[in-house]
């Protein structure tokens, strides 16, 4: 194993004070319980967006906390999901009375730290909604599995969730929208290598000199197929057309009811995008794959998609979601409506993501 | 026959020794289907419910178990942090105020801890989770004590029918937690979460035997 780290269980708290230093005009960071958040809070009167997950994905989720984004993040161990207590100190911190939506990627531990970080936050008299993010079409099956897991969207759900709460969009409007991004965003991954986790020291899968990996998630676990490497555009094609030919996906998610005052099964469709929808084309690197490659792929991409009828109105390219240093790269296409191109160009202002100020 | 406090604390400690016995046994089961993280995530916590027991062990055993509820919440992460952490949050919950626990009490609210952890993870018997294990051995439990055993022989038919779930589920394929994703792939693997769930059953039994 080669990195730059200075002792494997470091790893967390080090990256985070150094990005504390770095970026005191906008976050500030809280240790035991870990959590980063914005430094104005809490913002009077907006419903808290708070999200986690796992280290290893950087700059998701702490780099996107900030004005138009998240008011804090949970890191958890690398590829491990944030303890309750995290999640439940910086609730306390962020909250301003409006309510807390939690963004939350469909993993297993996630969930269920999520949920009871949430009961335990509702134990404190606080309004608290969780929305799951599920858009990895890899996964096919929901019946048989934990379902689609959360990748690309989150990225795009927290930025317009975030713009939506800085325009005075409360709690239940709020997780609407989130859901809204849910269901018309999906993401398709691919791994040239894997990737090595300063603690375990070795790598999460092998992989060949000539093989890629298809359907990977974002936790370097091993995706849908393993095949012989190709080209770009083959790549791209893959990719695309697995997202673009994605029928109609059903599962059920649980949310809390705030009426019933108890967790909820709902069922949920994703609709297949159609010829004439406008979207947003998000090309994202898995954390070794070059700025240079990722516009190879956008490129055919845009060939896609103007012979599928997609109109792409808005892009982002580059590592936002990432798996510590794999290569690789997904797609993840967000169908838009001006609601949410609105929400989009707003002006955000956080570490990763900066525009419009 | 009744199960005192002190013997409580002493399965506690007795769970804690397992882990660490176990842990990089239970790391490498997960490696096979999962991340490679479960005897380190247990381990994690259960160090800390030593560190934290001589502070709370001479309150009631509901209190008791509520602090190791909370330690493991929030050391254990992953999916089994808040599942063990429900378990023993509802094992609390009907233990409050007791000194000391009756067989059926015990029967009783290990039965309500099992139903904590199917509402939380909404697993099915079957999915190749801890459930496995530990719902047919909680269940063995209760039929031997309501049959009229004693607390150690009906810990001892728990431990075997653990035992046997968490065997069975080498063949099955998972259905729920990080397993699912490999699909059938999973299968020929023993899970990770009904093997600690095994040894926190056979833990118990060795603590009173
Ligand atoms: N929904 C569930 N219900 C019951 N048990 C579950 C469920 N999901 C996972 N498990 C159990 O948890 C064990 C894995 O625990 P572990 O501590 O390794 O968490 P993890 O799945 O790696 O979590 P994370 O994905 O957040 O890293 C599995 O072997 C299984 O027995
Ligand atoms: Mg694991």
């Amino acid at each position: 194993m080669k990195k730059l780290i200075n002792h494997p269980d470091d790893f967390v708290r080090e990256s985070l004070e150094g990005m504390a230093v770095a970026h005191s005009d906008l976050i500030k960071v809280h240790f035991e319980p870990n959590f980063i958040y914005r430094t104005d809070v809490p913002v009077p009167n907006k419903v808290a967006l708070i999200s986690g997950g796992g280290s290893g994905h950087e700059p998701l989720h702490g780099g996107f906390v900030g004005m138009g984004m998240l008011d804090a993040a949970c890191p958890g161990e690398i590829f491990t999901s944030p303890t309750p207590d995290q999640m439940l100190e910086a609730a306390k911190v962020v909250s301003s009375g409006a309510g807390i939506l939690n963004i939350v990627k469909n993993y297993s531990g996630d969930v269920m730290n999520f949920e009871l970080a949430a009961e335990l936050a509702l134990s404190e008299g606080m309004r608290v909604l969780n929305i799951l993010i599920d858009d990895d079409v890899a996964v096919q099956d929901s019946l048989y599995t934990q379902g689609r897991r959360g990748v690309g969207t989150t990225v795009l759900a927290e930025k317009i969730c975030g713009a939506a709460a800085e325009r005075g969009y409360e709690l239940k409007q709020l997780a609407h929208l989130c859901r809204q991004v849910n269901i018309n965003g999906r993401s398709m991954g691919i791994a040239l290598t894997s990737c090595t986790p300063p603690a375990k020291g070795s790598l999460m899968f092998e992989l060949g000199e000539k093989e890629i990996e298809m359907g990977i998630g974002i936790h370097g676990e091993p995706g849908r197929k393993r095949m012989p490497l190709r080209s770009a555009d083959e790549i791209t094609e893959m990719l695309a057309l697995s997202i673009i030919e994605d029928a109609a996906y059903t599962r059920t998610l649980r949310e809390w009811d705030e009426e019933k005052e108890e967790w909820v099964e709902i069922e949920i469709i994703d609709l297949p995008f159609k010829k004439g929808d406008r979207v947003l084309a998000f090309v994202n690197s898995m954390g070794g794959t070059p700025l240079s490659e990722l516009y190879i792929i956008y490129r055919k991409l845009a060939q896609i998609c103007e012979q599928k009828g997609l109109q792409i109105v808005r892009s982002l390219i580059g590592p936002y979601i990432t798996s510590l240093e794999m290569q690789g790269c997904s797609i993840t296409l967000l169908k838009l409506n001006d609601e949410l191109i609105k929400l989009w160009d707003a002006p955000v202002k956080t570490p990763a993501l900066r525009w419009g100020i | 026959m009744s199960i005192t406090k002190k013997q409580i604390v002493q399965w506690l400690q007795a769970i804690a020794s397992v882990i660490e016995q176990n842990k990089d046994y239970l790391t490498e089961l997960d490696a096979a289907i999962g991340d490679a993280d479960h005897g380190i995530n247990l381990h994690r916590g259960f160090q800390k419910v030593l560190t934290q027991l001589p502070k709370v062990e001479d309150k009631d055993i509901g209190s008791i178990l509520k602090t190791v509820s909370m330690t493991l919440i929030s050391n254990v992460g992953g999916a089994s942090g808040p599942l063990y952490g429900t378990f023993f949050l509802r094992v609390s919950t009907e233990a409050t105020g007791k000194e000391e626990l009756t067989d059926t009490e015990l029967a009783h609210l290990l039965q309500a801890g099992v139903t904590g952890v199917v509402q939380r993870g909404k697993a099915n018997l079957g999915d190749k989770t801890m459930l496995d294990a530990l719902s047919p051995a909680v269940d063995a439990f209760a039929e031997a004590i309501t049959q009229g055993s004693t607390i150690v022989e009906a810990l001892s038919k728990s431990v075997q029918a653990a035992e046997i779930g968490m065997k069975e589920t080498i063949a099955l394929v998972a259905k729920k937690g990080r397993a699912s994703y490999l699909g059938e792939r999973s299968a020929g693997h023993q899970d990770p979460g009904a093997t600690s769930s095994y040894l926190i059953v056979q833990a118990l039994w060795e603590t009173l035997n």
